[in-house]
């Protein structure tokens, strides 16, 4: 006989109720705009003897080649400049407790690293001789290129990379929005005079932003980026075109034979971080698919079991933001799948969210701001994407004011407009065999070649 | 902050390194808890883990997964929680949550607004007490584990390579070898019995760690520890079996195939010391790691990447999951690589032996010690400032060491690896048969 049963226990203690927390200050933000075009945001965090700092630079171009260019101008920055070659900087990098690392996507370039507080200097000189002086030599560049054209095949051989793609096509078409992955034929054509080119043209202090967080003097730092970024000069980025208008069609199949699960994915516009309903389609997509609590997770997983980590969320590229779902399902179970969140996406869509609903809804969003800015990393990386939008500090402040004052009726109405199922397009990447003819009862339905 | 200078090699300026400075204070209730408490106001954020010291190397033969499916279950409601309660009491306070199962323990974690402390405590205290599992939420979460395991396995490339298909080369024994997210049969073959039997004998608050960590106040938190877990009847802690296995002396070497995988890859698996009966030896490892693999001017990097040109990708880490220190012995320091298809594995091999005998050869470079040792120690500060990592890893340190200040002392640790150190660990990787794992690219295009 056990000493513990796990099937009893029909217990009726109170649930402690949570105390009312004090928000954290609002942090304060020491600003300057340089000459040259950079804007500079510095924080004092002091919980650690560190420096987050966070640079993006406007990186919008057309077409495969640009992004092909783009993504190699990423992979090669930090490969050389007229004085030190890639060991040499990332020895640099390393001695000061440092480490940097680039990305790029279809709005910015960004440059993202932490070092030593007492090393901004150096790291901050760092970073400012590359910007300003990268070789892309040609000892590096043809076999880095070699490595991200591997790379990228094997990016793309991932079942979510071929569903974002798929997604992010179906959605922008031919717009740089349209792919997050290059292609590797097009990678393999690009050259390093291209890419020095991109480089002049682009890498430019002009609308870029510089964010530090850190166990610094914020106007010692303002003076010290000053010093150091003060010969970066450049012209002004194309705006990111405008988004095309979303051709509404059929349920689209990506065919990947033999595919023991379906990687549901479902988007559509949403509205953007100024537009008034910003707050409410927070709560709504929260609600519906935004976390664990939500009618999703509760449908499909905990209930019926029929997948892992589906979640909804949106995103908010400069041009325009998308609401995404996501679900990764068993084969066999597709179509029931896809029925459930069409369902949960109408409930949202034509019925009033419940008061109890909502409320937890907003307690997660306004509890979780506060837990993502409560390290340098988390604030440095909040503060950079809100600066990236126009948005400042004062978002920390106000954001949950205005997730106080939304209703069942404000997440109904911005439901209507985003979540609605008619509002949204969905791609299946799975084995179109054994799916098609159920889901084909379901919705129209398309296959795609890959 | 106080600061350690580290052992630095001759023609080296010295330089300080930081150590942070948490205060960690140490109790443990009748009934066996262990808990450590580490106040810090400098956001209002707390941060509460329940470590359980078992892991998937402890699970039943016959019951492969067990432990991964039990960490799910215990989301499922316990005496005073519904199903699929405990997330939304979390969430609905402005947390967030998770568990995780690990070779050789189980953690449940909460970060939250400081004010919702107290349910925190309860949740957790509740389940530890008489998590309520049903046939019906037992077959939904073997469901929702087989998706888990399609996700993150069957159907990607390189899924389970190489945690999962490495382990079988590099080790003999059933704890060692086999594969913790489970064989499918085996989990579905689990019965409430087995839960009940799991929970008895691993899950006993004497065989567990609480770690409450951030913005709290040390009296009024002992108070609600005492009120919640004080009221759970100790029972029997189970002895930890030793897993430990010989150090081969021969090479071991097998080929799998990955339909789904456009490029081969490569995992070879060392043994290191055992890092809990001799921490500054394993160190030396970790910093090897460094040195191998961390950024441009690692010496992988440089020999594979930038002029062999024979590999897309390289890595070198300790455990599993690459965390050096949630890991008891035996343990791997693990070698992957991703590579093209004109590229040989025994040409790699070959240039990863030249380039640790180099190191046992010659030393590191000037400098080379105290950048990388800096480089660690920003990158231990970078986890310890989030209230979260800081409680996962003096959790761990607990759990293994009964001494979770070592998240204090592990920069100064780090700054006295000597560069004989490093040497020694080289030399040791050279001098044990490897376990080689071949992946063949099944869709290579």
């Amino acid at each position: 006989m056990s000493q513990v049963d796990l099937r009893g226990g029909t217990g009726t203690a109170r649930i402690p109720p949570v105390a009312p927390t004090v928000a954290a200050d609002l942090p304060a933000v020491a600003e300057r705009m340089l000459p040259g075009g950079l804007r500079v945001l510095v924080v004092r965090r002091a919980s650690v003897p560190l420096v987050e700092v966070r640079l993006r630079i406007p990186f919008t171009g057309r077409g495969a080649a640009h992004q092909a260019r783009a993504e190699l101008l990423a992979e090669t920055l930090f490969t050389g400049t007229q004085s030190r070659d890639r060991v040499e900087l990332a020895t640099a990098v390393q001695a000061l407790g440092g480490a940097l690392s680039t990305g790029v996507d279809a709005d910015r370039l960004a440059v993202v690293g932490s070092a030593l507080a007492t090393n901004l200097v150096p790291l901050l000189d760092l970073i400012a001789e590359v910007l300003t002086g990268a070789v892309y030599p040609s000892s590096e560049f043809s076999g880095e290129r070699e490595r991200v054209v591997e790379e990228v095949t094997i990016a793309r051989s991932q079942p979510a990379v071929i569903a974002r793609e798929g997604l992010l096509r179906r959605l922008y078409g031919d717009h740089p929005y349209g792919s997050d992955t290059p292609a590797p034929d097009v990678v393999a054509t690009v050259t390093e005079a291209e890419v020095r080119a991109l480089h002049a043209e682009r890498v430019s202090p002009t609308g870029a932003i510089l964010t530090l967080v850190g166990d610094v003097d914020p106007r010692a730092a303002l003076d010290q980026v000053e010093a150091a970024f003060g010969g970066w000069a450049g012209t002004r980025a194309d705006p990111t075109p405008p988004l095309p208008a979303l051709v509404h069609g059929p349920v689209m199949i990506i065919d990947r034979p033999g595919a023991v699960q379906t990687n549901i994915r479902i988007g559509g516009p949403a509205v953007d971080r100024h537009d008034p309903a910003y707050a409410a389609q927070r709560l709504a997509s929260t609600v519906f698919g935004g976390y664990f609590s939500s009618r999703l997770v509760s449908n499909i997983r905990e209930d019926k079991g029929y997948t892992y980590s589906p979640r909804s969320s949106v995103d908010y590229p400069v041009a325009g933001a998308r609401f995404t779902v996501t679900a990764d399902v068993a084969t066999d179970v597709t179509a029931p799948a896809l029925l459930e969140i069409f369902y949960e996406l109408g409930r949202m869509a034509v019925l009033p969210v419940a008061a109890d609903e909502l409320d937890a809804a907003r307690q997660y969003a306004v509890g979780t701001l506060a837990l993502s800015t409560a390290t340098a990393v988390g604030l440095a990386s909040t503060l950079s994407a809100l600066a990236g939008a126009g948005i400042g500090v004062e978002y920390l402040r106000d954001h949950p004011v205005a997730l106080e004052g939304v209703t069942p009726e404000d997440v109904l109405a911005v439901s209507a407009r985003v979540l609605a199922p008619a509002k949204l397009v969905t791609v299946l990447v799975g084995d179109a065999e054994k799916i098609s003819a159920a889901v084909s009862g379901l919705t129209e339905l398309v296959t795609a070649d890959r | 902050m106080p600061t350690v200078p580290p052992r630095t090699e001759t023609n080296t300026i010295a330089v300080s390194l930081p150590a942070p400075s948490y205060p960690v204070e140490k109790t443990s209730l009748a009934n066996g808890l262990r808990v450590v408490l580490a106040p810090d106001h400098t956001a209002p954020v707390v941060a509460v883990a329940v470590h359980y010291d078992v892991g998937f190397r402890s699970e039943p033969e016959g019951r492969t997964g067990f432990a991964h499916l039990f960490e799910h279950l215990m989301f499922q409601g316990s005496e005073n929680v519904g199903k699929a309660e405990h997330p939304k009491y979390v969430q609905a306070a402005g947390g967030m949550f998770n568990g995780s199962t690990h070779p050789d323990h189980t953690d449940y974690y909460e970060l939250l607004p400081s004010g919702a402390l107290e349910r925190a405590l309860f949740l957790e205290a509740d389940r530890m007490r008489a998590p309520r599992i049903t046939r019906e939420n037992l077959d939904n979460q073997i469901a929702v584990v087989q998706e888990e395991i399609r996700v993150n396995v069957m159907n990607r490339p390189y899924g389970g390579f190489p945690w999962i298909t490495l382990p079988p080369v590099a080790f003999d024994t059933f704890p060692n070898t086999h594969n913790g997210y489970g064989d499918f049969h085996e989990l579905q073959a689990a019965s409430l019995d087995d839960a009940e039997d799991f929970f008895d004998k691993y899950y006993a608050p004497g065989n567990a760690v609480l770690t409450v960590v951030g913005d709290f106040d040390t009296e009024n938190a002992l108070r609600m520890i005492d009120r919640y877990f004080a009221g759970i009847p100790p029972r029997p802690v189970p002895v930890r079996p030793s897993f430990a296995e010989p150090v081969r002396t021969e090479d071991r070497r097998a080929v799998l195939t990955d339909p789904l995988a456009p490029r081969p890859a490569l995992a070879v698996g060392y043994r290191v010391p055992d890092p809990t009966a001799d921490l500054p030896a394993f160190l030396a490892y970790d910093v090897l790691t460094h040195v191998l693999s961390a950024g441009d001017a690692s010496r992988l990097e440089r020999r594979l990447v930038q002029k062999d040109r024979s590999v897309i990708s390289v890595s070198t880490y300790l455990g599993t999951f690459g965390d050096p220190f949630d890991q008891r012995d035996p343990l791997l320091l693990t070698f992957e690589a991703c590579h093209p298809a004109e590229s040989s594995s025994a040409a790699i091999l070959t240039a990863v032996d030249e380039e640790l005998d180099r190191i046992t050869a010659d030393g590191l470079e000037p400098g080379e010690l105290a950048r990388v040792q800096a480089r660690i120690v920003s990158g231990l500060l970078r986890e310890a400032d989030d209230a979260l990592g800081r409680a996962l890893g003096m959790a761990a340190f607990e759990l293994h060491r009964g001494r979770p200040e070592l998240i204090n002392e592990l920069p100064g640790l780090v700054g006295a690896v000597t560069s004989d150190g490093v040497r020694a660990a080289a030399a040791a990787l050279r001098a044990q048969g490897r376990s080689v794992l071949e992946l063949r690219a099944g869709a290579a295009s």
